[in-house]
């Protein structure tokens, strides 16, 4: 039984123009079996910074619930939010912490630095970060996620043409797994509105 | 820190509701060699007295303004020691912080986090409160700030603060002068003057320290010949 194979999962954060998107699979299973077709691994940490989180369900949901709680903190110490570079290194060194007995997930981190540049980056699960200029992946489905965007990738995209391209990509993608799938959710951020949108796949 | 002997707090209240070992610790402050911090539209600026005990002593080898981070640096009254110990723990939470959020740390948390130190020294077992006040100039997103911070443990910030012996005489001259747009040169020169007020003997480059900061966010200690060259222009 492998561990990051446990609950299965797909994600996927994509650079557009002054935008970006994140996606995520609905499905939380247990090995063979579907539990729910609703399980939301994005998160959203200030407006203009979000968080998926792949892999190992709780612990996702406990790395999630010390990530907010450490940034509430700084929230409320430094009275601004934190910079999506600022809170990537955060995750990453709280990783490290475990490095000996770690957390079995890979988180997804997308958001809007200064001058509205969107960021996105992911880790493994002992935090070395991975910086990207276009696109992200992480999950059971990632190496179908990785084709599927090589190929349908393409620079500076607007937010509309964006989501089209990470929809079909995570759809592509999860058909091919059979840990991840029921449907996608979407979130397209642009400097003034975050965009929230649930796919319909093949339901299985 | 103490054995069992020592494990309650040496700082106790007396009845009439004040902490005396940190009003102590004000005196020695008091009686140290004057400094001030001037801020200024586009910097800040810090300077101290560095009078040594004899001729003999290597002037080069005391620095009494010291940096914290590039852009953050401090100066002191009292106690050159307890100094140095608050110099070096605001450092290493300086970097910490660095380690933690690959960004440098914003002035008010390192002042913060300086003045929860000396806070918890009042607090503590076996421990006395440091006899240092600290003065702490910074540039950050926020621009140029300076900060005040006591061996209580509070902290303010300031347009412009001077302490150790000469301080009525200094904060009076510096209330006078002071203007809100004033450039980084002319804090340079007011703090000179202020300097000046109190000093006993022939001012020049080797026996005061002067520290700025301007919009470059490089903190840096100028030179005794730099130094000699402001003086001059003062005169």
């Amino acid at each position: 039984m492998q561990i990051f194979e446990y609950n299965g999962s797909a994600l996927v954060a994509m650079v557009g123009k002054n935008c970006f998107a994140i996606a995520s699979d609905q499905k939380l299973g247990v090995q063979l079996q579907t539990i729910a077709t609703d399980f939301q691994r994005i998160s959203k940490i200030h407006d203009r910074l979000f968080l998926g989180l792949s892999g190992l369900a709780t612990d996702a949901q406990t790395l999630y619930q010390r990530l907010v709680f450490r940034h509430k903190l700084y929230q409320l110490r430094e009275e601004r939010d934190m910079k999506p570079e600022t809170f990537a290194n955060l995750v990453s060194a709280i990783l490290y912490e475990k490095r000996f007995g770690p957390y079995f997930c890979q988180p997804v981190i997308a958001g809007l630095g200064d001058e509205d540049k969107p960021f996105i980056c992911t880790m493994d699960s002992i935090g070395a970060k991975e910086l990207a200029k276009d696109f992200v992946v992480a999950g059971t489905a990632s190496e179908s996620l990785y084709g599927a965007c090589e190929s349908m990738f393409k620079e500076n995209m607007e937010p509309e043409e964006l989501f089209e391209t990470v929809s079909q990509a995570l759809l592509a993608s999860v058909d091919g797994d059979c840990l991840s799938g029921w449907g996608g959710h979407v979130y397209v951020v642009t400097p003034t509105e975050v965009k929230e949108r649930i796919l319909k796949g093949r339901m299985d | 820190m103490g054995d069992s002997q020592y494990s309650f707090s040496l700082t106790t209240f007396s009845p009439s509701g004040k902490l005396v070992q940190i009003e102590h610790a004000l005196t020695a402050v008091g009686s140290g060699q004057t400094s001030l911090g001037i801020k200024a539209a586009n910097g800040v600026v810090i300077a101290t007295e560095k009078k040594l005990p004899s001729i003999l002593v290597d002037e080069t080898s005391v620095q009494k303004i010291q940096c914290l981070t590039p852009n953050i640096g401090v100066v002191y009254s009292g106690m050159g020691p307890d100094f140095r110990v608050l110099v070096r723990k605001s450092r290493k939470q300086a970097e910490q912080y660095h380690r933690l959020y690959k960004e440098p740390i914003p002035v008010t948390q390192l002042v913060r986090e300086t003045a929860a130190v000396m806070q918890e020294f009042t607090q503590s077992g076996g421990v006395r409160p440091f006899g240092v006040s600290l003065l702490v100039a910074g540039y950050d997103d926020n621009g140029p700030q300076l900060y005040q911070l006591d061996p209580s443990g509070s902290y303010f910030s300031w347009k412009a603060s001077a302490m150790g012996k000469n301080v009525s005489n200094a904060k009076t001259f510096l209330e006078k002068r002071y203007t809100d747009d004033m450039e980084l040169d002319d804090a340079v020169h007011t703090a000179i003057l202020t300097l000046k007020e109190g000093f006993e003997g022939q001012i020049s480059g080797k026996n005061i320290e002067i520290g700025i900061i301007g919009t470059d966010k490089k903190f840096w200690v100028l030179t005794p010949a730099e130094i000699d060259d402001y003086l001059a222009e003062v005169e």
